[in-house]
C-alpha cells in the first residue's frame, strides 16, 4: 500500500530546473535511499516531500492527502502531523536541554509531555543525558536526540537528510543501527545519502542526476531474483 | 514550554537583549524626562518670566479712559481716580487665586528733594496680608520685582520713615545707605526726613524714583486707604484664538466658549476675574509680557516634543538594527521551529514576547532614568525640581510599545519570509 505518490513533479528556481518530471511511489514501511551528486535535486525532492517547499508542477499525495495545491499553513500542519525530520546538522535548539528539544516538537504538535520525551530519549540510549544542553553532547548523541525528536509525534514518514554525514564511523554505526531498528518496526524512511554502504541498507535506492531519476535499484527484487535462482 | 523557550532565549542572549533594553531605556528616559519637563515647564517658564515684572495692571475704571485717551498714568495722581487699598486682598479670592504669585499696590506722586523734582512711589514691600479666607500671604514689590539688585535692605512695611532710592537718583543726589533724605510732597511746606535703607538697581525707569511705604504717601497726599494702581504677576496659559477673541469682547463668546475661557488661566480671563473682584477697576494685561510668555512656552514645548520624537525614532532605528541582526543570527532556530510545525503566528508570538519582555525591562529602567534626567534638567535650567507627573506613565507605556513594535517591524517581516527549507539546508 503506497504512502507517498509523486507524479510528474518538477521544481524550477528561476531558470534552474532542480527537478524534472519525477514519478515516485513509496510504500508504507519502506526504506528508500536517495543518492546522487551535489546539485542533482536530492534536497529539493526531500523538501517537497517534507512539505517544506511546494513543487512548481506535478501532484503529491501523502497518506491519501493531495497537497499539490494546499496553502503554506496547511503544509505546516501536514508536516507537523505526518513527517519526522532528521537533519545532517542536527539543528537542536542550543539553549534547551535534550528533553526540552523533544518537548518543543510536542508543543507545536499537540502538548508537551516530559515523561514521553524521556522515554523517547531512553529509546535512543540518552536518558541519562536528558538534562544536557546540545553543546554538552557528542555529535552522535545530538543526532540521536534529533532522531528521538523526529519520532516523538509518531510520524508516518521519516525524512533523513544525510543523518550520518557529520558523524564519525562509530557514531554513524550506532545511528544506522537505530534506523534499521525503526525500519524493522515498520517505519517508512526516506534517507538522502552519499554513502553507498548506507544506501545498501535501504530496500530501494534511487539515483538522481540533473533533477531526474537516472537509476534505481530495488534490493527486494534483487533478493527475490536471487531466491528464485 | 513557551515560557521555557522564552526564558532560554532571553538568558542565552542576555547580552544582546541587554543592548536592546539599553536602547529602549535611552529612548524612554528621554521621553520621560522631556514629557515631565514639558508638563511642568509651563509653570517653570512662567515663574522665570515672572521675574521680569507684572503682566496685569489694575487701575481705576475712569482712569483707564484718561490713560487710553491722554496717556495719563493712573498711579501718577493726576487723574484724581483711585482704587481702595482694602480691595487689594480680593485678588486672592478669584477662581485663579493660586495663579497670582505676586501683587503690590502703588500710589505715585511728584515730590521735591532740595531743588530736584522727583517721583515718589508708595507701595507694599513685603506685606503680610490676611485674606478674607483667613489665609495669610506675603506680597509686595520684593516679590514682584525680584530681579532688582538691592544695596542695603528692603524696607519693612511698618517703617514709615524708611526709603529705597533708585541707583541713578542716588548718584544724582549723592545719597548713601543710612543717609537722610528730606522729601516735600505736593501741598506740603515742610519736608519729611526719611532714612535711606536701600539703594536699588532695576535697570528701568524706577532707578530715578524713590520708593517709600504706602502710608507715607497716603498721609502726605491726604488720601488714606487710596491707591493709584495694582501691579499683578500671574501664571498664565499661552493665549490662543479663544483667548484673543475673549480679550476683544468676552460677550462675543458662546456659553460653552465662555466657560472654557473663564476656566482657563488665560491672562484675559484672570484680568476679567480681577475686574469682577475689585470694584470699579480695569485690569489690563501687559500684552508684551503675556505674549512673550506664550511664545516662549510654545517654542520650548515644541522643542521638547521634537527632541522626544527624534529620540524615539533613534531608539526605534537602533532596536530595528539589533533585532535584524538577532533574527539573522537565529534564522536556523526559527526555521527549525517552523519545520517542527510552528506557524508564523507561533514564531511571531515567541519573538514579540521576547522583545516586549526586553522592552518592559528597558521601559521601566528608562522611566526611572528619565525621572533622574528630568531632575537634572530642572535643577540646571530652572534651578528647581521638576514635578513627577503620573500622566507621563501612559505615554511612556505607549512609547515603549510603539518604539518596540516599530523597531521590530523589519525583523518581523524577515521572520515571516523565512523559509525552513532555505535556512535549514543553507539555500
Amino acid at each position: 500500500m503506497s504512502l507517498l505518490e509523486l507524479h510528474d513533479v518538477s521544481m524550477v528556481y528561476g531558470s534552474v530546473k532542480a527537478l524534472q518530471g519525477i514519478d515516485l511511489t513509496v510504500e508504507k514501511g519502506e526504506w528508500l535511499a536517495l543518492m546522487g551528486p551535489s546539485g542533482s535535486g536530492k534536497t529539493t525532492l526531500m523538501n517537497i516531500i517534507g512539505c517544506m517547499d511546494k513543487a512548481s508542477t506535478g501532484s503529491i499525495v501523502l497518506d491519501g492527502v493531495d497537497f499539490t495545491d494546499v496553502t503554506a499553513g496547511n503544509l505546516t500542519m501536514l508536516r507537523r502531523d505526518k513527517i519526522g525530520l532528521v537533519f545532517q546538522q542536527f539543528h537542536l535548539i542550543p539553549y534547551l536541554t535534550a528533553v526540552e528539544n523533544l518537548m518543543v516538537a510536542q508543543y507545536y504538535h499537540s502538548m508537551p509531555d516530559e515523561q514521553e520525551a524521556l522515554l523517547a530519549l531512553e529509546r535512543v540510549g540518552l536518558k541519562e543525558r536528558a538534562r544536557h544542553l546540545p553543546s554538552q553532547l557528542s555529535g552522535g548523541e545530538q543526532q540521536r536526540v534529533c532522531i528521538a525528536r523526529a519520532l516523538i509525534n509518531y510520524p508516518m514518514l521519516i525524512l533523513a537528510d544525510e543523518p550520518t554525514g557529520n558523524l564519525d564511523e562509530a557514531n554513524a554505526k550506532i545511528v544506522l543501527e537505530f534506523f534499521q531498528q525503526l525500519h524493522r518496526e515498520g517505519h517508512t524512511i526516506i534517507m538522502v545519502t552519499h554513502d553507498p554502504k548506507v544506501a545498501e541498507l535501504a530496500e530501494r535506492c534511487i539515483v538522481l542526476e540533473h533533477g531526474r531519476i537516472a537509476n534505481w535499484k530495488d534490493r527486494r527484487v534483487v533478493c527475490r531474483e536471487e531466491e528464485v535462482s | 514550554m513557551f515560557w521555557e523557550m522564552l526564558k532560554g532565549a532571553l538568558v542565552r542572549q542576555s547580552r544582546k537583549m541587554f543592548m536592546v533594553a539599553i536602547t529602549i531605556a535611552l529612548g524612554v528616559s528621554l521621553t520621560t524626562a522631556m514629557l515631565n519637563v514639558m508638563l511642568d515647564v509651563g509653570d517653570k517658564v512662567n515663574r522665570e518670566l515672572k521675574a521680569y515684572g507684572a503682566n496685569i495692571t489694575v487701575i481705576p475704571r475712569a482712569a483707564s479712559v484718561l490713560r487710553d485717551v491722554y496717556g495719563i498714568e493712573a498711579s501718577s495722581g493726576k487723574t484724581g481716580q483711585y482704587l481702595q487699598e482694602a480691595d487689594v486682598g480680593k485678588l486672592k479670592t478669584i477662581f485663579w487665586a493660586n495663579n497670582i504669585v505676586a501683587f503690590s499696590p502703588l500710589l505715585e506722586t511728584k515730590a521735591t528733594v532740595g531743588s530736584d523734582d522727583i517721583t515718589v512711589v508708595g507701595t507694599w514691600f513685603n506685606r503680610q496680608l490676611e485674606l478674607p479666607t483667613g489665609e495669610v500671604v506675603e506680597t509686595g514689590i520684593k516679590e514682584l520685582k525680584s530681579w532688582w539688585t538691592v544695596e542695603g535692605n528692603w524696607i519693612n512695611d511698618t517703617d514709615i520713615k524708611g526709603a529705597m532710592v533708585g541707583s541713578t537718583l542716588a548718584r544724582k543726589l549723592n545719597l548713601h545707605i543710612g543717609d537722610s533724605v528730606e522729601i516735600v510732597l505736593p501741598g506740603g511746606t515742610q519736608g519729611e526726613a526719611l532714612t535711606v535703607q536701600g539703594i536699588f538697581n532695576s535697570g528701568g525707569a524706577e532707578d530715578d524714583q524713590i520708593f517709600v511705604t504706602l502710608p507715607f504717601v497716603q498721609q502726605g497726599l491726604n488720601l488714606p486707604g487710596k491707591i493709584g494702581k495694582i501691579e499683578v504677576s500671574a501664571i498664565t496659559t499661552p493665549e490662543n484664538e479663544l483667548a484673543r477673541k475673549a480679550a476683544h469682547d468676552p460677550k462675543s463668546l458662546s456659553l460653552k466658549e465662555w466657560e472654557t475661557w473663564y476656566c482657563t488661566a488665560y491672562v484675559s480671563s484672570i484680568a476679567y476675574q480681577i475686574e469682577e473682584a475689585v470694584g470699579d477697576s480695569r485690569a489690563k494685561p501687559v500684552r508684551q509680557v503675556a505674549e512673550s510668555e506664550g511664545t516662549i512656552l510654545q517654542k520650548t514645548q515644541l522643542l521638547m516634543l521634537l527632541i522626544t520624537g527624534l529620540s524615539l525614532a533613534g531608539s526605534a532605528l537602533g532596536i530595528s538594527n539589533l533585532l535584524m541582526a538577532n533574527i539573522m543570527e537565529r534564522s536556523r532556530e526559527f526555521g527549525l521551529l517552523k519545520a517542527l510545525g510552528a506557524t508564523d503566528r507561533d514564531v511571531l508570538l515567541l519573538t514579540l514576547t521576547e522583545i516586549m519582555t526586553t522592552g518592559l525591562v528597558g521601559g521601566i529602567a528608562g522611566y526611572f532614568l528619565g525621572l533622574g534626567f528630568a531632575q537634572i534638567i530642572g535643577h540646571n535650567v530652572f534651578g528647581t525640581a521638576v514635578a513627577i507627573n503620573a500622566m507621563v506613565i501612559p505615554w511612556v507605556i505607549i512609547s515603549v510599545i510603539l518604539i518596540t513594535l516599530v523597531g521590530s517591524l523589519p525583523a518581523m517581516r524577515m521572520l515571516l519570509s523565512l523559509r525552513p527549507a532555505a535556512v535549514l539546508h543553507g539555500r
